[in-house]
């Protein structure tokens, strides 16, 4: 019997139920063995409050919490190891603070090496990235891939030629957020492909940012596209520089840019928030061909009504592989055509499950 | 070899990052925290870097005497104000090089950079934000203007919105019978905002989604080269 207890302990499931109270106490499961569960029932009427008392091997119990008569959870998380015994007390109190009933029990805190509640991401990444990976290679062996037009895109020669006629400089802002944000990343692999074009034609170019990081980063790609453009010499360090990381402070310094310069096109590619329409709105009212894109799908609107062309959301990721007529590039953007039509799939079978009162799919899809 | 070892670099760390997604236990579990705290590291040295750029930039326009190089000062001399009233005097919990400033603040209320940044730059902040109230006034005078049907519907769906979240939507449409509920302007805006609307967001972020997933790919994969500089 002693045995199958520690055996029971081993395995994380280890649970005490007394007659009154029925208090179980397990592992957390899915984390890296820092958390401890506890649950208890007790259908007393003069329950005010749940003391929960704690200690590991030969020390004496110690509260830890004292939760409301309401709760019959409680995740410990302060200072659970893995590996360790923890030992538990239960005290139900009344208003008066007396015991009305207690209990004991015990758990191991243990680390898990996979988490199952992501068991649906990891078969969608598979499959997704499994998609990607067949049409990179499907390109690489030759096969044509079509790709409908992205007028935003089309747009930067436009803007560019606009530029160089109007002896005008160009203004990029690649968002407000650092280099740990995806769109931060997109925007600068369309700055690269701007850059070059502004160094072919010996168009000023403006790339102010908010972000030290983006700085280097930004500065790193300008001077790589004037280098591949065989136009080191115009290359200037300073064309690219930084105003600061406030939101509002940002947007003042660019305004007065947009004023100041009265850019021929003004590029908006990255990740934008409050900002995005009033930099929008003083670009449109200093008559400038502008070019948004941004995956925030509350700033869309805004680009929408005041840009002349704007790239909405998966746009702007795909702006690199469509800029560069890559076949690799390309054949990712069509493995990401049938990420859309599984989610379409996925979606509707759900929808009709759920309508039928079916829900164990929207279950396995939610990731906790 | 310069762009092969950032490439392996971004390789490795791609990998890893994802993996350690689907696994809890230790070091996969915390190395999420511990890149994020790396990052956090590397932007606060950045930052010296992009005052550097700052000042640089600033003084050679003030130098070269260029068109506005006067606006170039307020910059400079803001920049230096609030650097000096910090590093004199601290910030709200910190004590500066000449200690808490007790004294100034029983005679202005607050440490010089506190004063400063509730008293000025605060302001200023906010008079940009409030700009957001008329450039939204124009900009939807551009988008409602009836000329194509998405427009005009775009303009209908506002109207419906706008009425309804105001007094006057429930004023105009409170006498409609419970059978004709759902015509009353605010269960009409309710019904827009809670399923048109999040269904074209929700489109909007899954495909916006695929895309970071598409992008992250090919950078882990060496494909998106263009941040570094190459094809």
């Amino acid at each position: 019997m002693k045995m199958l207890l520690n055996l029971l302990m081993l395995l994380g499931l280890c649970s005490a139920w007394a007659a009154g109270v029925g208090f179980q106490v397990f592992d957390h499961p899915n984390d890296d063995g820092s958390g401890i569960d506890l649950k208890w029932e007790y259908a007393g009427a003069d329950i005010y409050s749940i003391q929960i008392e704690r200690k590991t091997g030969n020390e004496d119990f110690q509260v830890i919490a004292t939760v409301d008569s309401g709760k019959n959870s409680f995740l410990d998380t302060n200072n659970i190891s893995a590996g360790e015994i923890y030992d538990y007390r239960i005290s139900i109190l009344d208003a008066d603070g007396q015991s009305l009933a207690q209990e004991v029990g015990r758990a191991i805190a243990k680390a898990q090496w996979f988490n199952t509640d992501k068991i649906s991401l990891l078969i969608m990444a598979i499959i997704l990235s499994g998609a990607i990976i067949f049409y990179i290679a499907s390109a690489r062996s030759g096969k044509d891939l079509y790709i409908r037009r992205i007028s935003g895109l089309d747009s930067m020669e436009e803007a560019v030629g606009r530029a160089t006629e109007m002896g005008k400089p160009i203004l990029f802002v690649p968002g407000i957020m650092d280099l740990d944000d995806m769109q931060t990343i997109a925007g600068l692999t369309i700055l690269g492909k701007l850059a070059q074009r502004t160094a072919e034609y010996d168009t000023k170019l403006l790339v102010p940012v908010s972000r030290s990081m983006v700085l280097s980063a930004a500065r790193e790609t300008v001077k790589e596209s004037y280098m591949k453009a065989g136009r080191p010499d115009s290359y200037l360090p300073d064309s690219v520089f930084y105003l600061t990381d406030d939101q509002f402070g940002f947007v003042a310094g660019v305004d007065g840019i947009i004023i100041r310069e009265k850019p021929a096109a003004i590029f908006l590619m990255g990740a934008f928030y409050a900002e995005s329409l009033i930099l929008a709105e003083t670009g449109f009212t200093s008559g400038a061909i502008q070019t948004a894109g941004t995956a925030m799908p509350s700033q869309l609107p805004f680009f929408v009504a005041a840009c002349d062309y704007t790239l909405i959301g998966e746009e702007l990721f795909a702006a690199s592989a469509y800029l560069s007529k890559d076949p690799h590039q390309l054949g990712s953007l069509k493995g990401q055509d049938v990420g859309k039509a599984l989610f379409v799939i996925v979606l509707a079978v759900g929808i009709i499950l759920e309508i039928a009162g079916v829900h164990f799919l929207k279950d396995f899809l939610i990731a906790h | 070899m310069k762009r092969r070892i950032p490439l392996l670099i971004a390789f490795f760390v791609g990998i890893l990052v994802i993996v350690a997604e689907f696994i809890p236990h230790k070091p996969f579990g915390t190395l999420t925290g511990g890149l994020e705290d790396w990052f956090m590291i590397i932007a606060g040295f950045a930052i010296i870097l992009g005052q550097m750029n700052l000042i640089k930039v600033h003084v050679l326009k003030i130098k070269h005497k260029l068109p506005n190089w006067q606006y170039f000062i307020v910059t400079i001399v803001s920049f230096a104000v609030m650097v000096i009233f910090g590093l004199f005097w601290g910030t709200e919990d910190n004590a500066g090089i000449l200690g808490a400033g007790t004294s100034l603040v029983q005679s202005i209320g607050s440490k010089p950079f506190d004063y400063m940044f509730n008293n000025v730059y605060q302001h200023l902040s906010a008079s940009m934000f409030s700009l957001l109230a008329f450039f939204i006034a124009s900009a939807a005078y551009r988008a409602f203007i009836g000329r194509t049907t998405e427009s005009n519907l775009l303009l209908i769906a506002a109207v419906l919105v706008m009425l309804g979240r105001t007094s006057l939507g429930s004023f105009l449409t409170g006498w409609l019978p419970d059978a004709l509920s759902f015509l009353h302007l605010p269960n009409l805006a309710e019904f827009i905002m809670k399923y048109p609307n999040t269904a074209g967001q929700r489109a909007i972020m899954i495909c916006a989604g695929l895309g970071i997933i598409g992008s992250s790919l090919r950078i882990i994969l060496g494909i998106e080269r263009s941040y570094l500089g190459g094809e």
